[in-house]
Formats: C-alpha cells, structure tokens, sequence
C-alpha cells in the first residue's frame, strides 16, 4: 500500500471567522463580555476622537466651496449646494499660490540637500569612527537641540545682515549645509545599528574611512536618509518665523508668508481663504499619504530612547 | 620630590589614536563650524548686545544693566512670561497626556489600527499657518462652525479669540487637536513593553487601571521625558499660532515669549533689549532642563539597562 504524506499545505482548514470576532478577537468564555464591553467602549471613543479630529478639515473644505451668501446663511449647509468652484480661482488670482509653492520647494530642496550631506558625514563621525572625546562632544550637539530659536535669533540676523543676506533666500539654505543637531542624532542612532564587522572588514581591505561612508554606510542608511529628508521637507513647508524674518519681497514669498498675508488683509472672505488653505495643505497632506510609513517610523527612529 | 611633566596631547595618543581624532574631527567639521558660528558665536553676541543699546544701523551703545532693568519694569514683559509659563504649566503636560491616552487606545490590539494613528496624526503635519487661519475660521463668532454648535445645544456663542480669559484655553485646545506627534512617539514606545510583564500583571489579577499604572507607565518614563522636555521647549518657541491668529490681543493676554522677543527686535529695532530677553530665556532653559534631568532619576525607569 502506497503512504501517502499528510502535508498540512496540501488541505487548508478554511476557518470561518465572524466578523464580530474579527473586531473583538477571540477570548476564553468567561472573559468574553468584559473584553468585548471594554474594546466596544474604546471604539467608541475612538470614533469620537476620530470624527472630532476630522472635522475641522470637512468645514475647511466645505467651506472653501462656499460663496459669501452661503457663509452667512444660518444654519449653515454641511454639504454646499451648488459648490461654489470659482472659490478657487479666485483666491489663486489674490494669491500666486503656486509661485509661493515654487518657493517653498526650491528651499525645501536646497535645505534638503544640505542637510542629507552634512548630517550624515557628522553623524558618521560620531559613531563609526573612535576617537577621544566623542560621546562627550555629541552630548554638547544633544544640548544645543534643546537651544529655543529666539536666544540666538537676534544676532544671527545681525550677521546676516552684515552679510548683505537678508532679502534672499541664503539665510535660509546655508544653515542647512553644517550639519542639523536632530538629524545628526538620528543618523548617529541609526548608524550605531549598523554591525561593526562590515567597516571592519572593509578597514582590512584597505577601504578609506571615506570610502566605508560612501559604499558601506549610506546605501544601507536608505530609510533613516529618507525619513531625514520627508522630516525636512515637512519642516520647511511649516517654517514661519525664518522666512518672515529674512524674506521681504512678497514675489519670494513661501506658502506660510502667502497664506498669512492673504489672511491678514482679506480675512473676511472667507470661502476664498479657505480656498488658500485648503491649497496650501493639499501637496503636504498628499505627500504625507504616500510616504506615511516612512513619516512614522522615523519618528520611532527618534523617540526610542530620547 | 621629581614632578613628571606629561608628554603634549598629540604625542601621547597612540598613532591610531591620533589618525582617528583627526579622522573624526574632519568629519564632525561642517558641525563644528556651525558650533562655532552659528550657535556659540551668536550666543555670546547675544550677551554682549543685551548690554548694549542697539538698532543695526548705528553701533552699539553700552548701557550696563539698563535692558534687564527695563525688562523688569515692563508690564507687557511679565504678561508675556505669565502667558508663557500658562502654556507650559497647562499646554505641555495636556498634550502630553493627550499623546499618550491616544496611543494607549489604538495599542489595544483594535482592528483599523493604522487608519486611526493616520487621523490622529494628520493635524499635526498641515502647516501651521494653514492650520491657525483654518482655526480663525472655525472659531469666528457670527459664522463659525463652532459657535453654531453651541448655540444649537442650547449653550451662549463665545468670542473665543477676544475674550480676556478664553484666549489662552482655547490656544492649548488648538494644540490638543494636534498631537498626533505626541501619540506617534508613545505607540512606538509602547510597542517596547515586554508582553511578559502584562501577562504576569494578569496572572496577580491586575485590571485595566492598575496594569496601567503598575506596567505600562513606568516603562514609558523615558518616552514621557522626552515629551515634556520637547513639549517645554517648543512652548518656549510658540509663535505662529498666536501671532497668525490674534497678534497677540486682546491686551497682550496671548502674547507669548517669542513674540514679544520678535517685535521688540524687528518692529521697535531694539536688539539689545530683545538680547537680554534671550538670555533670559536661554537662562530659564537650562535651569529647566537641568532640573527636568536631574529629577528624572528619580522617576525615569530604563528597562534596557541593567
């Protein structure tokens, strides 16, 4: 008589799970009711929480649709009807919307590329090379993280504009190239993962500490360089208080100047600054959509061990 | 008695040792350019002009102590220190709590787990122009939504951003909505509790409160450090949300620190006299960091280390 093997694989056990049980999971009888009573009530709170934390986007963009009648009617319509599309335009025609965006983006960029090169090569110093005195200068880049912008706010526009700077955008970018006290702390985090018996090997075959950086450390350093870079990114979106320091001309704008200037003068109209707003959110939010797994993990990366 | 005289620095360390001191040191270089210039420089700067009287474009004039006098005579100073401390004594720890009750929820085990930290998390990420002119809008008192709900509950329609003493309530409210960051930087941390230690709290016959209380936060100290001390210091830089939303009225109540550091050193010009405000920020910041730490080893458990 033929044996024939029982593989597991070959006859799967097609177990029909409930969906309440897919919601509440599986418990020993008798704790079933309080675990359900306790996740029910936690769904609840979090719809809530969920629904409140939704909300003021819904009447931003609600609102964006409406026309000024339909603004001061009481009660308000949650739904606009009919959506007042020319909002848009409008505001964009008040708003050089995407030349501000042009802006932001282009010291995004810079800052972006100035921070990926010297925070990493800082970074690199601190943890893969040994030298005396390491762990205590970058307790001193740890303290100067905590440094609020304001003490130091002052004279370095002073500098700047000893510099002749100020009105441009280099105060802004240059910064960026030495190095970013939270992203050296990142890379340096990230880094000190990196086994040590890949520089070691590669020290033995005669590799430069340069050379180690280049082709050891970096490619593997992709998404800890990446959540660098969208951290940067999001930052600069949201800087204030830099660009309306240093930027007078309102064709140099950022969306955060723009969007505050329409506001000031036109706050009134406020289907049109919803309609600024709304487009002043939507590239970050979009962004934020595709590169969300990265966003979180690099904020694990960082609140590990603080 | 014969006095050994030590051999100068670079000839005591081995030659390894000194290849890879100035290995490391070229590497940190693009920081400690930025140390030099763009931190310590400024700093002392900072120092040197709070005892001067100075408006860029004639030179400093010395004027001893008189700017810290004047500080302390100033009405509108203290305002801003009380309205300041307010945020950090409420602000801080509210979204502290907030960030971590939130993340206790999702940490459940709950179906749709990720979309939920996306909606929690998305406030915090939307420029903050963007997110205070969207606030204006929902707290506007004819046509707002928010005082539209209130008045059909039944309740008085409140003129949120001009009231004396709603002002600063409704500005920590704001900031709940957006600490998404916080609850990020909490479920990663929860993710690093041993699953044994709750099971064995099951065993004793622990309930929610008391595995809480008994588990989950002691573990968590490093990551509610981290919090606070990154909370206090961005409350010591909170800027754009009140200076977008009411200039600082009504009366000064929502004047905040920077605020104030920032008129009087771009609209009054009077850099020295926003120096000595600086250094007396810079001043309270170590004090407060350097008292944050020194209590955490009373209360801070790090379960990594032996």
């Amino acid at each position: 008589m033929k044996q024939q093997q029982w593989k597991a694989e070959k006859y799967p056990v097609q177990e029909h799970i409930s969906p309440l049980v897919r919601l509440w999971g599986r418990r020993p009888r008798g704790q079933a009711t309080i675990q359900v009573v306790q996740k029910s009530i936690i769904y609840i709170i979090l719809l809530t929480l969920g629904a409140i934390s939704l909300l003021p986007f819904f009447w931003l963009v609600s609102t964006s649709l409406k026309s000024n009648q339909q603004i001061g009617a009481i009660p308000p319509q949650w739904i606009p009807n009919p959506p007042h599309w020319s909002n848009y335009p409008e505001a964009m025609a008040f708003v050089p919307v995407f030349r501000y965006i042009r802006n932001t983006v282009f010291i995004a960029a810079g800052r972006v590329t100035g921070v990926l090169i010297s925070s990493t090569l800082v970074a690199y110093g601190f943890s893969r090379i040994r030298w005396p005195g390491r762990d205590v200068v970058f307790f001193i880049v740890l303290a100067t993280m905590m440094l609020p912008y304001q003490v130091t706010m002052v004279p370095l526009y002073v500098l700047f504009t000893k510099l002749g700077w100020v009105g441009s955008y280099k105060p802004l970018i240059v910064p960026a190239f030495f190095g970013l006290p939270f992203f050296i702390f990142l890379l340096r985090q990230f880094f000190m993962t990196i086994p040590e018996e890949l520089c070691d090997a590669a020290r033995i075959d005669g590799c430069s500490e340069f050379g180690i950086f280049t082709r050891i450390i970096l490619p593997l350093s992709k998404p800890a360089l990446l959540a660098v870079a969208l951290f940067e990114i999001l930052w600069d979106w949201n800087d204030f208080i830099r660009p309306l320091i240093y930027i007078n001309e309102m064709e140099k704008f950022t969306i955060s100047l723009g969007l505050s200037l329409f506001s000031d003068q036109h706050h009134w109209q406020w289907g049109l600054l919803m309609a600024a707003t709304t487009v002043s959110i939507l590239p970050i939010v979009g962004f934020f959509f595709v590169a969300q797994r990265a966003f979180i993990e690099g904020i694990t990366l960082t609140g590990m061990k603080g | 008695m014969i006095v050994f005289k030590r051999a100068p620095l670079m000839r005591r360390l081995t030659p390894r040792t000194r290849r890879g001191l100035l290995l490391g040191l070229l590497f940190i270089s693009p920081w400690l350019i930025r140390l030099v210039c763009l931190t310590a420089y400024p700093l002392l700067a900072s120092l040197y002009y709070s005892f001067t009287s100075y408006d860029i474009i004639r030179a400093p004039r010395w004027v001893g102590l008189e700017n810290y006098v004047g500080l302390m005579r100033d009405s509108v100073f203290r305002q801003t220190v009380y309205n300041t401390l307010y945020y950090m004594v409420f602000g801080v720890p509210a979204q502290v709590l907030t960030g971590f009750f939130l993340a206790v929820l999702l940490n459940r085990g709950i179906r749709f787990r990720s979309l939920f930290r996306t909606i929690f998390f998305m406030p915090s990420i939307i420029p903050q122009v963007s997110a205070a002119v969207l606030w204006l809008w929902l707290l506007q008192p004819q046509f707002g939504p928010f005082n539209y709900l209130l008045i059909k509950l039944g309740l008085p329609s409140q003129p949120w951003l001009s009231s004396l003493t709603l002002v600063k309530p409704t500005l920590i409210m704001i900031s709940l909505w957006g600490s998404g960051q916080v609850m990020v930087i909490f479920l990663a941390a929860l993710q690093d509790v041993p699953q044994h230690l709750y099971d064995a709290a099951k065993i004793d016959g622990a309930n929610w409160w008391q595995e809480l209380r008994h588990v989950t936060i002691p573990i968590v100290t490093p990551a509610i450090l981290f919090t606070l001390l990154t909370g206090s210091i961005h409350a010591f830089e909170y800027f754009t949300y009140p200076y977008v939303m009411t200039r600082g009225g009504p009366a000064y109540a929502s004047t905040f620190y920077p605020h104030y550091l920032y008129e009087n050193a771009f609209h009054w010009f009077k850099m020295g006299y926003s120096s000595a405000m600086a250094w007396v920020m810079f001043v309270v910041v170590v004090v407060f960091a350097l008292l944050l730490f020194g209590s955490s080893a009373r209360w801070v458990y790090y379960a990594h280390e032996g």
